[in-house]
């Protein structure tokens, strides 16, 4: 009764902040298909230039997928090079080939090498003729960067923006002397963290739905798994970040000082989340990781979206997130002692 | 005065935040059915001491008990009426979504609640605004707005932390009007206060400096009793300032 009480208030406050629900629902749609279309255009065509090289070696090679221009110096080549008008040249000196790369992007220095490699192959292909055979054991040749980062974004989004509302709603509750009224009425302390839960709860449900239905169904991120499974963690998540955000509300005394959180609390989170590899992050750091909601999501998203996992691949990891929102509840309970002892 | 029902009982009670002593040793008993003013200076410790008598702040020494049961007491808490000194109103929600939400945590609902909404709008004089947005009112509507929130569950007890600042005069005594009202159905009213002549209007006055209770009485008694003409020369002489 109490508790539905609280609910229906926080729904409310939610449809009356028409600016805040267009936050929580369009920012993180408008910065996943911003991320959509960066990481899934089209490959870069290395641009190169061809120095005096022999016209009967050209047709060996395969030329596909680049802009050659032809060059009969050195020194008109080089003079492009530091236009940017290429990308690097081939010199065929002494019966072997060398490049040289303008090599200030890195991106740039792949697409080049990658395509030099494969213009390249026909002379090689004297004793190793077969062509390796490749099969995927998940995802596919034409899984791109989002569909590996896309579940890690997923989560992040989610987590990001209900640690943030919700730690500034719980603020406004304690400065404009709400929460105080709150606990002169009879309400436990546990009832009003269980009415913030389930009314974030029910909205995140929401929201997570929209995002994740937008990711997969028009952005076309890979998901192999059950689309219930993705709420199911997602709703998890949120707890965690909910749980959380109202306990570190306990800390700050104003918007700006909730706002401070973020970069110390929920953007490292990112880094330990398995969008970058962790096997190759430095192994005094490495160990954070497993401290962070966001580890487990992460790890949950990836297995259902793209690898095609159901429950008995995911439970462990919503155990553990389900850990750190009971965790967190309990400290709630316990910081909201401040204001009253009972 | 003789034989009268005691709601409050203050024992010896004191508060420190770390090394700042912000009530010394106070001792006090509040009657049913009486207006009882606490009046002071502005961190002279009034605010502490309702904290206390409505259980949201702990005395480091000594005893509250309201209506018999030490404080804090989840069940004593329901029957008292707390309007702070901030108005604790979401600001977001129209005034009769405010009134709905507090109304259902005291377990008020159905028809019943209707009935008090309306009942304690018109006594704050607020029923033209009632479906208005809180974020659209007036400083003083919303002053009003909370006393009413806190007579919604026909608590015993009110307590009210400064309840008039910011009102004008014509609606402080429309409000004072509501108190003397509330005083007939046999509530017991607290009040705080820092202006002088609204002390004069309640039925006992507690004298509060630096923490201290220095005086307790009717008006007239205190001013009787230091042979001044008003409560701020009383007060200025139980305070120990040469008159």
């Amino acid at each position: 009764m109490r508790i539905a009480a609280l609910v229906i208030r926080i729904l409310r406050q939610f449809i009356r902040d028409k600016r805040t629900l267009g936050l929580m629902i369009f920012a993180p749609i408008l910065v996943l298909t911003m991320m959509h279309l960066v990481f899934s255009g089209d490959a870069y065509v290395p641009k190169l230039g061809l120095v005096d090289f022999p016209e009967p070696l050209q047709e060996q090679l395969q030329l596909e997928g680049a802009e050659l221009t032809d060059y009969d110096s050195i020194s008109k080549a080089e003079t492009d090079l530091a236009d940017k008008q290429i990308d690097g040249y081939i010199l065929f000196e002494n019966q072997a080939p060398s490049i040289v790369l303008e090599g200030s992007d890195p991106s740039v220095n792949s697409a080049v090498m990658k395509w030099v490699q494969e213009a390249f192959q026909p002379l090689q292909q004297n004793s190793l003729s077969k062509e390796l055979e490749i099969e995927f054991f998940h995802g596919s040749a034409d899984m791109g960067q989002f569909d590996y980062f896309g579940p890690v974004l997923l989560g992040f989004f989610i987590f990001f923006f209900v640690f943030l509302i919700a730690g500034v709603s719980f603020l406004r509750e304690r400065t404009t002397g709400t929460l105080e009224r709150l606990l002169s009425s009879p309400l436990r302390r546990w009832e009003i963290v269980t009415g913030y839960v389930l009314g974030f709860g029910i909205f995140t449900m929401l929201q997570a739905t929209i995002i994740a239905a937008y990711s997969i169904y028009i952005l076309g991120m890979l998901m192999e798994g059950a689309f219930g499974y993705v709420l199911l963690i997602t709703l998890f998540l949120s707890l965690s970040a909910l749980t959380l955000g109202i306990f570190l509300s306990a800390f700050a005394n104003n918007e700006l000082q909730m706002i401070q959180f973020i970069p110390i609390i929920v953007v490292p989170q990112v880094f330990f989340s398995g969008l970058f590899n962790l096997e190759t992050m430095s192994s005094w750091l490495s160990w954070i990781g497993p401290l962070t909601p966001l580890y487990y999501a992460a790890s949950a998203l990836r297995d259902v979206m793209v690898r095609g996992y159901g429950w008995s691949d995911i439970y462990p990891d919503l155990l553990f997130l389900s850990g750190f929102s009971v965790l967190f509840f309990i400290l709630n309970i316990l910081a909201l002692k401040k204001y009253r002892s009972i | 005065m003789a034989k009268r029902k005691i709601i409050i009982s203050t024992r010896n009670v004191s508060k420190a935040f770390g090394k700042q002593q912000v009530l010394k040793s106070i001792t006090l008993e509040i009657y049913k059915g009486e207006i009882f003013g606490f009046l002071g200076p502005s961190g002279a410790g009034k605010t502490t001491l309702v904290k206390q008598l409505v259980g949201l702040d702990l005395p480091t020494d000594g005893e509250n008990h309201v209506f018999g049961k030490k404080m804090p007491s989840l069940p004593t808490m329901e029957r008292i009426g707390y309007m702070a000194q901030s108005d604790a109103l979401y600001e977001e929600l129209s005034a009769k979504e405010n009134m709905v939400f507090f109304a259902s945590l005291y377990g008020l609902k159905g028809q019943h609640r209707e009935t008090r909404i309306r009942k304690v709008m018109e006594i704050v004089n607020l029923t033209d605004h009632l479906n208005k947005l809180v974020s659209n009112y007036s400083g003083g509507m919303k002053r009003r707005l909370s006393l009413a929130i806190a007579l919604l569950h026909e608590p015993k007890l009110l307590i009210l932390d400064e309840p008039t600042v910011g009102i004008d005069p014509v609606l402080r005594k429309s409000i004072w009007n509501a108190f003397e009202e509330l005083k007939k159905t046999d509530a017991t009213l607290i009040v705080t206060t820092h202006v002088m002549d609204e002390a004069e209007k309640c039925d006992r006055l507690g004298m509060i400096r630096d923490g201290r209770l220095i005086a307790v009485g009717t008006p007239e008694e205190l001013k009787h009793n230091t042979s001044s003409a008003n409560i701020e020369e009383a007060f200025l002489i139980y305070g120990g300032a040469e008159a």
